[in-house]
């Protein structure tokens, strides 16, 4: 179920800032393609024939429950991991069937972000983010006034000859995306970044990684299994579920009209739906005096006006709950309205021209 | 405790120190690498290799599992081999060296193994080979416990140096055998038990305050 929507890339994504290098085809060139790549562990898959791309510039949210396969991937895109089959191209070239020398290199492009931050416990916060220079060989003052940038741009200035021991979870991720972006990497891997966070605190560092993205355009894939983390910084979600890709699109889009059962399962609790105890009492078919309960899913700016609109057209609906929120800078309408059954035909040439979704759940007796 | 007895009270300390040390020092440069290569090579390590982690395995298991009074006699030989005679201080090093590599092989290697697989994972994810994961990441992650271990081997050396007495190595145990015990100088004895006590303590003090330094985890 891919959906075909423009890519919302960020507009100095394209001109290849985060290498340094003007590349006229990067914005036509993936940072990341995935070709029915599986993996098995024993006789489980892991990864059932997954394919995916990631455009330069844009974050991709990676969704998934616990064991879907989301870590299996984002460890084989930098060789951590070893696919049984399939192609994985970085930067245009596959890396599949390299050498754990021949990855080294590679890895040295690609910054990675974990849940519990590996930080390394004997060094201190600017030794920590100058590792991956010393590892390209770097010299050491070379290495530590870069250090020193990155914290700035982190805003852990004060920390840089402090252990990681004094640091808090969240100023600890900082430092983990520090050193993830200390060698100018074109790919960012993120793999639960926030899971081990508080929700101030994780709103926080992906306003940081949104942010990076942004100022120096480089490529974020980001795996969770939280639906709020894909709506605060994605540009694009994929939903894995059982190793297989089961729906992917721009965010908003998904959010709006979510087709898989995982991806529903996935945003209960984040978006509205129906109160429960008017879902109690739903019948399938309608009674003499009911209403008939229904939802309607809409995107842009007729989100707003779909209800006033609405009011004059058709007397006795009433609003049960729902609203618009915005995602992406778009709004996103969803709303369940009680409305005599009669009023579905004046409904339905309503909505035509907004392009909205209706469905009707079901009836009730009387008012709820 | 007259002038005589008291130089060679003296003596017999240095000996003993000259004999804890020394074989600490090579059981240190010999054990630690055995341990990184005890872990390096085991199930899922940097550089897996099953073969090589059983063989060196059943060798520090071999030599951990013989008695050190049966070892000291049984290396005569090469101790001989080795420093020229088999008897004298310099000869003790030998066996004692070889006993305690095994037995500090063991301890550096479950300090090294305790190092968390994340880090090991995120330097990998770096770029970095083999040689800067161990640079890096196991070497100091692990030294509070390499060091805490040391200083336990020292301790045991201590202990295992008065055996070493046997052979005639000298040292605080041999004298406290030779006058303590065979000829009733309950004076030297109780001397050297408090010597032995305030060395121990020393070295557990020393290397309690170079681990508190040395650790930065939490
Ligand atoms: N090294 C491994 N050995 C055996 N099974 C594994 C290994 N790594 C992952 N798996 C299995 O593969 C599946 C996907 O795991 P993972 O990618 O970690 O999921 P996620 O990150 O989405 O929670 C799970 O069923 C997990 O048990
Ligand atoms: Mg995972």
């Amino acid at each position: 179920m891919t959906r075909q929507a423009p890519l919302p890339v960020p507009a100095d994504a394209a001109s290849g800032v985060a290498d340094g290098v003007p590349n006229q085809s990067a914005a036509a060139k993936p940072v990341v393609r995935l070709d029915d790549v599986r993996r098995h562990f024993g006789t489980t898959p892991a990864l059932d024939g997954i394919s995916l791309t990631v455009a330069k510039g844009e974050i991709l949210g990676l969704i998934g429950r616990s064991g879907a396969g989301k870590s299996t991937l984002i460890r084989c895109l930098n060789g951590l991991e070893r696919p049984d089959s399939g192609v994985i191209e970085i930067e245009g070239s596959d890396i599949v069937g390299l050498s754990e020398e021949q990855l080294q290199p590679l890895r040295r492009r690609i910054g990675m972000i974990f849940q519990h931050f590996n930080l390394l416990s004997a060094k201190t916060v600017e030794d920590n983010v100058a590792l991956p220079l010393k590892i390209a060989g770097w010299d050491r003052a070379k290495r530590l006034a870069r250090a020193r940038e990155l914290l700035d741009l982190v805003g852990l200035t004060d920390k840089a000859r402090a252990y990681p021991r004094a640091l808090s979870g969240g100023q600890k991720q900082r430092v983990g995306i520090a050193r993830a972006l200390a060698a100018n990497p074109a790919l960012i891997l993120s793999d639960e970044a926030t899971s081990a966070l508080d929700p101030e605190t994780t709103g926080s560092i992906l306003a940081l990684l949104k942010d990076i993205n942004a100022r120096l355009g480089v490529t974020i894939l980001l795996i969770t299994h939280e639906m709020e983390v894909v709506r605060q910084v994605a540009d694009r979600v994929a939903v894995i579920d059982k190793g297989r890709i089961v729906e992917e699109g721009p965010v908003w889009s998904v959010f709006s009209r979510p087709e898989a059962d995982t991806t529903k399962a996935l945003l209960s609790g984040v978006r509205a739906s129906l109160p429960r105890h008017v879902a109690a009492r739903l019948a399938p078919s309608a009674t003499a005096r009911g209403e008939m309960i229904v939802s309607i899913d809409i995107t842009g700016p007729q989100a707003a006006t779909l209800l006033p609109g609405l009011a004059t057209e058709i007397a006795g609906w009433r609003l049960i709950h729902g609203g618009v929120e915005t995602i992406q800078e778009r709004p996103v309408g969803r709303f369940f309205l009680a409305l005599p059954v009669s009023s579905l035909a004046t409904l339905q040439a309503h909505l035509v021209p907004s392009g909205a979704h209706l469905e009707v759940l079901g009836h009730v007796a009387d008012d709820v | 405790m007259s002038p005589m007895m008291y130089s060679l009270f003296v003596r017999a300390f240095w000996e003993t120190v000259i004999m804890t040390v020394a074989s600490g020092v090579i059981s240190l440069i010999a054990g630690l690498p055995l341990g990184l290569l005890l872990v390096a090579t085991a199930k899922g390590g940097i550089a897996e290799n099953l073969w090589v982690n059983r063989v060196v395995g059943a060798i520090v298991n071999g030599f951990r599992s013989v008695p050190f009074i049966i070892l000291l006699v049984a290396l005569i030989p090469l101790t001989r081999l080795i420093v020229g005679t088999s008897i004298g201080t310099w000869a003790a090093i030998v066996p004692l060296a070889i006993a305690a590599t095994p037995y500090y092989a063991r301890i550096a290697e479950v300090s090294l193994r305790e190092v968390d697989r994340g880090l090991i994972e995120a330097v990998r994810a770096m770029g970095g080979n083999r040689w800067t994961i161990m640079r890096e990441v196991l070497l100091p992650e692990a030294l509070p416990g390499i060091v805490a271990g040391f200083t336990v081997t020292l301790v045991t050396l201590i202990g295992a140096s008065a055996m070493a007495g046997a052979i005639g190595a000298g040292g605080l145990g041999d004298l406290a055998i030779r006058y303590g015990y065979q000829r009733f100088e309950t004076a030297i004895m109780v001397a050297v038990v408090a010597v032995l006590i305030l060395l121990v303590c020393l070295i557990q003090w020393l290397g309690d305050v170079l681990v508190a330094r040395l650790d930065k985890r939490i």
